[in-house]
């Protein structure tokens, strides 16, 4: 309503303190690619989640049927790394995900501090698909890991994806007695496969 | 109709009765405390990140309108509908008619203490909408029909046992469930259904960018995603000081979130919104509701700069032994009761004076609020309006009378020091001793300090 609009921003016009200047941006330092890969592998393990070197598996198949063996309904947004046997651009619905046993998605970034991987739109063909699934597997080429949030959104481009998410741990919850439970509302686990 | 006014002490009494949850309460939450201090002390630039985030937020507030203007043009160019609502009867009045309009019944809402603050939810089952909250602790509160007791851990009052009654009660789960890893496993089956059948989703937003036009809601369970990715319709309502001038200052309040509300890095889930889903329509409600009114107060506008992370709640040596239900408001705690008052002071008078004025609050405020000092200007403001509650009233004139008169502040003085030496222990701990009801009362000395001083150093 253009009324309540009007109304509300006049108020703020009448009532709103003395300009004052946003601050100079953090300074952000140079990196070392190496100790940010492996920040980012401790912090890992720390938040529940798990970090496979793909490479070392072999590939990236090979390292998901080790981390999944009884993973049944597999759909993949990487079809040419992990084959799956749910073809994604046929679901018209996302409710049709609902059964998916395991999520495989490609991530844009990893943050060091914090183990957070990006995962946007762009890169998972329905935006359900990396919340609905029971398990959720990540690959992460182990360049594009940057130490901290700052670096994240320089790199990043948010408005460009409809959608995205930065995704630190499988789903939890502490809200019944402070009591940590993994697998809330979202996936079980995530793994992350380093590329 | 008036609302009562709020008896924080009374209500606190009855909290603390029960010895056993008031002193697990108490521990839970400042171990919570503990683990937000070992990460900041890990982040070697911490001041810096709060410095940054007060003077963005104090920037923000002094460009305010400008800035939801700039958020609305951007969000409407993303293909959101974005609305504003004066007051909390708007704020409801539009989500009615967004589900009317898409012959929408069941509603899955994720967690936003701005639409407790409205209300939103009796007025929805009012009107024939059923509505399930989906994050878990505001499920275990929505089962019994409570409030929230805290804003980031809304179930903290609740004990497992408790939790697996309400699921048996509500869900036919089994009777005397406990363990919290089924209990939290119950919860998911159940709330899924209600996930996958739901034809709205309504969340809150913890930032609004104003150079994007985006929403960014951070959860750990992953139900604004679910709700929303599930849903033909997302409402998204938001306060309209949770504007932030650019995408890239979420660098700054990210880091500082979920290490001040719960000590973790990040929440699992920091969910960026920017266009709805092909197919299906995304509103944005602006929400006042006294927002205004707070920003044009000097003394307290710096209120409006909380992130709603809740670290002064789990701090604050009050909340943590009185529960948050005592304070009476939808939020509660520090902050809750420098925001509350400026809604009605009437109401919540008592709530600046649950306060021992520590500052604890405002050591851990990510945003450098200063909480400690706006709780005594509260004080002040109850005070010149004949607000103060009647405890104090009394007790402040008598005080004021005795203070103002040195002959006779100096005969009460020794006649304390007299009466607490040679009276017995239960006359001295009588009723009327609040103090003394879990304290010791201080040894008296021999003699004033002044007497002392005249006979030892007046030379």
């Amino acid at each position: 309503m253009s009324s309540s609009r009007d109304a509300i921003l006049r108020a703020i016009r009448k009532n709103r303190p003395a300009a004052s200047p946003l601050p100079d941006p953090l300074r952000a330092n140079e990196f070392d690619a190496r100790e940010v890969q492996l920040r980012f592998a401790s912090v890992i393990k720390q938040i529940g989640a798990r970090l496979v070197d793909a490479e070392r598996a072999g590939s990236v198949e090979r390292a998901v049927q080790s981390c999944y063996p009884n993973a049944e309904r597999i759909a993949s947004a990487v079809p040419e790394q992990v084959a799956g046997n749910r073809e994604l651009r046929s679901v018209t619905d996302p409710h049709e995900l609902a059964d998916v046993d395991l999520f495989v998605c490609e991530a844009e970034l990893g943050v060091a501090e914090n183990g957070a991987v990006w995962v946007s739109e762009s890169r998972i063909v329905h935006r359900a698909a990396p919340i609905i699934a029971e398990h959720l597997a990540v690959v992460l080429d182990r360049s594009s890991i940057v130490p901290d949030m700052h670096r994240a959104y320089e790199r990043l481009r948010v408005r460009e994806d409809g959608y995205g998410v930065f995704i630190a741990g499988p789903s939890k919850t502490a809200d019944i007695e402070q009591s940590l439970v993994i697998g809330a509302h979202g996936p079980r686990s995530l793994t992350i496969m380093l590329v | 109709m008036r609302l009562p006014v709020i008896n924080h002490a009374r209500e606190a009494a009855r909290f603390g009765a029960d010895a056993d949850r008031a002193g697990w309460h108490d521990a839970t939450l400042w171990s919570v405390r503990e683990t937000r201090d070992r990460v900041s002390r890990a982040v070697p630039e911490w001041e810096a990140l709060r410095e940054a985030a007060s003077r963005i937020k104090e920037h923000t507030l002094g460009r305010l309108d400008e800035y939801l203007v700039e958020f609305e043009a951007n969000a409407r160019a993303n293909g959101a509908v974005v609305h504003w609502a004066r007051d909390a009867a708007e704020h409801n009045g539009i989500v009615l008619e967004i589900l009317r309009e898409r012959g929408a019944h069941r509603m899955v809402k994720s967690k936003s203490m701005l639409t407790e603050e409205c209300r939103l939810n009796p007025f929805l089952e009012e009107n024939g909408i059923e509505v399930v909250d989906t994050d878990l602790g505001e499920w275990i509160v929505q089962l019994a029909n409570e409030p929230p007791s805290h804003i980031v851990m809304p179930a903290i009052h609740v004990r497992r046992g408790e939790v697996g009654e309400r699921f048996h009660r509500r869900i036919g789960t089994a009777a005397g469930m406990t363990d919290p890893q089924e209990l939290a496993e119950a919860a998911r089956q159940h709330l899924r259904a209600r996930f996958l059948a739901a034809d709205a989703s309504l969340t809150g937003a913890n930032f609004g960018l104003a150079d994007t036009g985006g929403l960014v809601i951070c959860t750990n369970e992953g139900n604004a995603d679910l709700g929303v990715h599930l849903a033909p319709v997302h409402i998204a309502s938001i306060g309209i000081e949770k504007i932030i001038p650019r995408a890239e200052d979420l660098g700054i309040f990210l880091r500082l979130l979920a290490r001040s509300a719960t000590g973790q890095l990040c929440t699992v889930y920091s969910s960026h919104f920017h266009r709805p889903r092909p197919g299906t329509q995304m509103h944005i409600i602006l929400v006042d509701n006294g927002r205004t009114v707070q920003l044009g107060r000097e003394d307290f506008r710096a209120s409006l700069k909380c992130i709603r992370c809740g670290a002064c709640m789990n701090t604050c040596p009050v909340y943590r032994r009185s529960g948050g239900h005592s304070y009476g408001s939808t939020v509660p705690g520090p902050i809750g009761s420098i925001l509350a008052p400026g809604t009605d002071l009437e109401r919540f008078a008592a709530l600046p004076f649950a306060s021992t004025l520590c500052g604890s609050c405002a050591d851990v405020c990510p945003v450098k609020i200063d909480i400690h000092e706006q709780l005594y200007r509260w004080r002040q403001r109850a005070g010149e309006q004949g607000e103060l509650p009647s405890s104090k009233r009394w007790g402040m004139r008598v005080a004021g009378s005795v203070l103002a008169r040195p002959r006779l502040f100096r005969a009460s003085g020794a006649m304390a020091r007299w009466t607490l030496r040679l009276l017995p222990r239960r006359l001295v701990y009588n009723r009327h001793n609040v103090w003394g009801r879990s304290r010791d009362v201080p040894d008296p000395a021999r003699q004033s300090f002044r007497t002392w001083y005249l006979r030892n150093r007046r030379a």
